[in-house]
Order: structure tokens, then C-alpha cells, then sequence
């Protein structure tokens, strides 16, 4: 058996999912449909939207300096909900990129992010 | 010293200055933003994780592409900002309002205006807010300042964290030391329930096994140069147990214990400050004690949702507009918080026309039911599934609900 609490909503159902004898998944606890959804996905599919930063640098390849007014790491977000877990190794991929300045707002600084149908892209314009 | 004249200025470009602003412009009116940092946005810019414009976009945006969106907007209005002004005072000489701003490029600045909306937001609760006793070694942060850090200025503040408070801000840093490969050893919360939203206890605790320990209070902090350690103790019953105390390593805590609206201003110009709300008392326009200045925003009160935050500001705008036009309400009915109801906002309702209403519950309940009463007899009942304080509820009360209202009527909004 396995506890999940639903955030679909604020109500915050705390779940039970288990398996019976024929192998199918049965939710109990959940106060409408969106609950067993949630926890079937849960289950076999966890995801979530990974937001990161990644380092910034000027045109010159230099760190922006306290003086600049530029901040000196770029945001960044996956286009989509990433496998749950495969983020650790993600991260490391982005902690070793850096984004160079100026930058628009969706430029895609990881495409295909370890072979998956989803892109990392800056989420915010800087310097431009 | 630089003379400046506009209809109206707006303190603050932050999703509440923005939405205000681009409301007074819509309507034609001249707008000056003030805005004390390098760039537009306010906080937006460095709450870099998702969950923003559900309901405003109606997809999930992460804070800066929120914020930018609004940007976009102010510029292509070409609505005027002053960047890096800090405002010092606003006061009346001789019947008009006046703004006096200190900028690095314009120096000093008196800004004739004869609307005002104020949207400063609001700042962190810190250690002295609290009274955490200790030592008061280096390593101590509170959540939104390290946010700063970790997101703008790119240092982390430590590597062993423990969060005191489990309000969002707190949450999403849990998760943000997390990835950014610090261990968070645990959140610690005075109260039996979680301060913050569900699905962050969920997504940045419950994801990464962070125990959240409720009901229990830090009662030391160790450390002479850099934190050592804390101490947590139990609280049962209303009482501190002494003997269940525990020692929790670390180097770094984080606190994320409340924000207050930052009124420092609005005090200095004599507006009215409500104690329930920390921000200004406010009529049916969204008018503060002192005519023709407005507030909207987490400088009113503290918004859960940035949603909210743009859609109330953009009625304050609106009124703002409004009331330069000349319109005036012709009556407005009081408003009283009723059971379980900790505020309500606005404090008086107009009986002509739409009144969005934004509350707050005192309790945590299943199936409750929010009540409207005019003059005690109930007008409006809604029954809701799930209220939390942390959760704001709204409310919209139109003429019809108040038909039967006579002079000196009082509407109360209760949770029974």
C-alpha cells in the first residue's frame, strides 16, 4: 500500500492506493475523480516541471560584476513535466551550462533534455 | 530639484504596481512608475520555480515570465518608469498631492499627482520578529533574502539547512538548497498544521523525504562565528516539553515565519493601518483614510496567489481612474467580520454596484459554509469544501444582495 496526498486542489485528500489479487490499482480516501487520476499518475508516471538556474556571462565571457545591474545567474524551466527521476541528472547537465547576455525570454539553452521530448529554456529576457 | 506632473503615480513596479498602472493608462490618465529596483517585477523576478497565472493566464508560468508579461504591457503603452527611485515622502502642500522620490540620475524629484496608488508590497518577518533565543552567529537568513541569492546573485548561503516556519517561500527553498545539492536536515512549524500551500509541502518536502515537524518550536540557535546547530522542542497541549528536546546540526537557517505589508510610508503620510491586516484600511474604491491615494496589492494585505494580486490592483487602478473622473460613491454599507473570519477587505461595500470582497478564515475546517448577513438576516450562503487560513477566500456581493439595505445597515461575513 502507498499514502499520497492529492494536490489537484486545496482539500489535500490524503490517498491509499493498493493492488488486488487481479493486479489492478484501487484509490481510496479521494473525495472526487481527480484523485484517482492523480494517484495513478503519481504512480506510474511521477513528473514535474524542473525550474533551475543556469550562469551567466557577458558577451566578453567574463562574470557580470557587482557594478553591472545584471544579475548573475539566468533563470531557466523545462517546457514540460520531467521524469521524476531522472531531475538529479538533468541538474547535473545544467549546473556545467552557462547562458551568455543578452538573452531572450525562451531561448532554449538544452534541447531534448537527455533524449526526452522536452526543452530547457531561459524564463526571463536579461541585458536585452 | 526636479518638478514633475502627472494624474496619477504609482509606488512600486512590482504585478501590483504594473496592473494598476496599466489600468490608469487604459483610462487615459497620465501615470508615473516609481520603482526602487534596477528592473520591473518586484519579487516576480526572483521566484524563478512555476505555479503562477493559473487563473490570470490560465497556464503555469514561472515568477519572471509572469512579471514580463506585465513589462511587455508597460512598455508598449509606453507608460513612464522611474527605476532605482526610492520615494521618501508623500504628503499635501497647499491642497495638491505630492510625491518627493530620490533617484542616482534624476536626484531629487517633487511629483504633483492627484491620484496616488500605493503597491510597495511587503517584506519578510525576521529573527527579532519572533524572538528565537541564541546566539546570533553568521548563517541565519530569512527565506526570501537566500531566494535572492541562490537566484539572482548566484551564491548558496550554506550546505546543512533547517527552515524555521512553513510558509511557501520557505517550501520552495527546500526544494531550491535541495537541487542545488545542500542537504535540508528539516522545517520546523509552531503551529498543527503546514502554513503554506499543499501542493508545495507535497512537491518540495514530501518529494525529497524533508521531515516537516509540527507543533514544535526552536528554543536555541548554537554557534559563536557560524551556526552549529538548534535546538527543537515538542509542544503538547499548548505546552513546551522540555524533556522531548532534540539537537538538529546545521550550518545555515533559514527563516520563513510571515510576511508584513511595508507601510513604513503610508504611516509617515498619516494613512489609517488596520492591526488585522498590517496595510491600510480601505473604502469600496480601494481609497486608503487619505483621499485620492489607493492601495492594492501585498501592501494591503499578503496575497497568496499573485493572480489575485494583479486583479485586485487592477481595480484599484480602475477606481483610481474612476475617482479622477470624479465619480464618488454616493453611500457604502459597512463591512464586519463575523465567526472565524480573521479579515475582510474592503471595509465598506458600495450598494450600486459589483464589490469583490477578499477574506481570510482563522480555522482549518472540511465542509464549512461562508455567511452573508445584512443586519443579521443571512442573504448569501456558499458552502465551501475546505477553508485554511493560509487559503484567501473571495466573495462577490452585487446590488442585489444588498437591496433590502437602509442607512445605518452592516453586512457580516461569517464561516460557521
Amino acid at each position: 500500500m502507498q499514502e499520497l496526498i492529492c494536490i489537484t486542489c486545496p482539500m489535500g485528500c490524503h490517498l491509499s492506493v493498493d493492488t488486488d489479487a487481479q493486479g489492478e490499482m484501487k484509490v481510496t480516501g479521494n473525495r472526487c475523480v481527480r484523485g484517482e487520476q492523480y494517484a495513478r499518475e503519481e504512480i506510474f508516471n511521477p513528473r514535474r516541471v524542473v525550474t533551475f538556474t543556469c550562469t551567466a556571462v557577458l558577451p566578453d565571457g567574463s562574470l557580470p560584476g557587482p557594478s553591472s545591474n545584471l544579475p548573475r545567474r539566468v533563470p531557466v524551466r523545462t517546457t514540460a513535466a520531467f521524469p521524476k527521476e531522472r531531475i538529479p541528472e538533468l541538474l547535473d547537465v545544467l549546473r556545467g551550462i552557462t547562458v551568455r547576455l543578452p538573452v531572450a525570454r525562451g531561448s532554449v539553452v538544452l534541447e531534448r533534455a537527455l533524449g526526452m521530448e522536452v526543452n530547457v529554456v531561459v524564463s526571463r529576457s536579461i541585458g536585452a | 530639484m526636479k518638478q514633475l506632473t502627472f494624474d496619477a503615480v504609482v509606488v512600486g513596479g512590482g504585478a501590483a504596481g504594473m496592473s494598476a498602472a496599466l489600468e490608469l493608462d487604459a483610462r487615459g490618465h497620465s501615470v508615473l512608475i516609481l520603482e526602487r529596483e534596477d528592473t520591473l517585477g518586484g519579487i516576480l523576478m526572483q521566484c524563478i520555480h512555476n505555479g503562477f497565472g493559473l487563473i490570470e493566464f490560465n497556464e503555469e508560468l514561472t515568477g519572471p515570465e509572469f512579471a514580463q508579461r506585465f513589462e511587455e504591457k508597460v512598455s508598449a503603452r509606453n507608460i513612464q518608469a522611474s527605476l532605482r527611485t526610492t520615494v521618501l515622502d508623500i504628503r499635501e502642500e497647499e491642497g495638491r498631492r505630492v510625491v518627493y522620490a530620490v533617484s542616482p540620475s534624476q536626484g531629487m524629484m517633487r511629483i504633483e499627482a492627484r491620484a496616488v496608488v500605493l503597491a510597495m508590497g511587503c517584506r519578510e518577518r525576521n529573527r527579532g520578529n519572533i524572538r528565537i533565543p541564541g546566539t546570533r552567529p553568521a548563517g541565519i537568513y530569512t527565506a526570501g533574502l537566500a531566494q535572492r541569492l541562490v537566484n539572482i546573485e548566484g551564491y548558496i548561503p550554506g550546505k546543512d539547512v533547517v527552515i524555521i516556519g512553513s510558509g511557501d517561500i520557505g517550501l520552495i527553498m527546500a526544494r531550491r538548497m535541495t537541487w542545488s545539492g545542500c542537504k535540508v536536515h528539516a522545517v520546523i512549524e509552531i503551529l498543527p498544521y503546514p502554513s503554506g500551500l499543499t501542493r508545495n509541502i507535497v512537491q518540495c518536502l514530501n518529494d525529497f523525504g524533508i521531515p516537516l515537524y509540527l507543533s514544535h518550536l526552536v528554543t536555541d540557535i548554537y554557534g559563536k562565528d557560524r551556526v552549529e546547530g538548534i535546538e527543537v522542542t515538542p509542544i503538547e497541549s499548548g505546552a513546551l516539553m522540555h524533556e522531548k528536546a532534540f539537537k538538529i546540526a546545521c550550518d545555515t537557517v533559514l527563516l520563513s515565519v510571515g510576511l508584513v505589508p511595508e507601510n513604513e510610508l503610508s504611516r509617515n503620510a498619516g494613512i489609517e493601518i488596520q492591526p488585522t491586516t498590517n496595510g491600510p484600511w480601505v473604502d469600496s474604491m480601494l481609497m486608503t483614510s487619505l483621499p485620492g491615494v489607493f492601495a492594492c496589492g501585498n501592501v494591503l494585505h499578503v496575497h497568496d496567489l499573485v493572480d489575485y494580486v494583479v486583479e485586485e490592483a487592477r481595480r484599484a487602478g480602475a477606481n483610481a481612474a474612476a475617482w479622477l473622473s470624479g465619480y464618488r460613491p454616493s453611500r457604502e454599507i459597512r463591512i464586519k467580520t463575523g465567526s472565524n473570519i480573521r479579515y475582510v477587505l474592503p471595509a465598506r461595500l458600495n450598494p450600486e454596484r459589483e464589490n469583490r470582497l477578499y477574506m481570510r478564515s482563522l480555522v482549518v475546517k472540511n465542509d464549512a459554509r461562508l455567511e452573508v448577513r445584512l443586519d443579521g438576516n443571512v442573504v448569501r450562503s456558499r458552502k465551501l469544501a475546505h477553508v485554511q487560513p493560509s487559503e484567501m477566500l473571495s466573495l462577490t456581493l452585487g446590488p442585489e444582495d444588498v437591496a433590502a439595505a437602509g442607512r445605518d445597515s452592516v453586512v457580516e461575513i461569517a464561516l460557521v
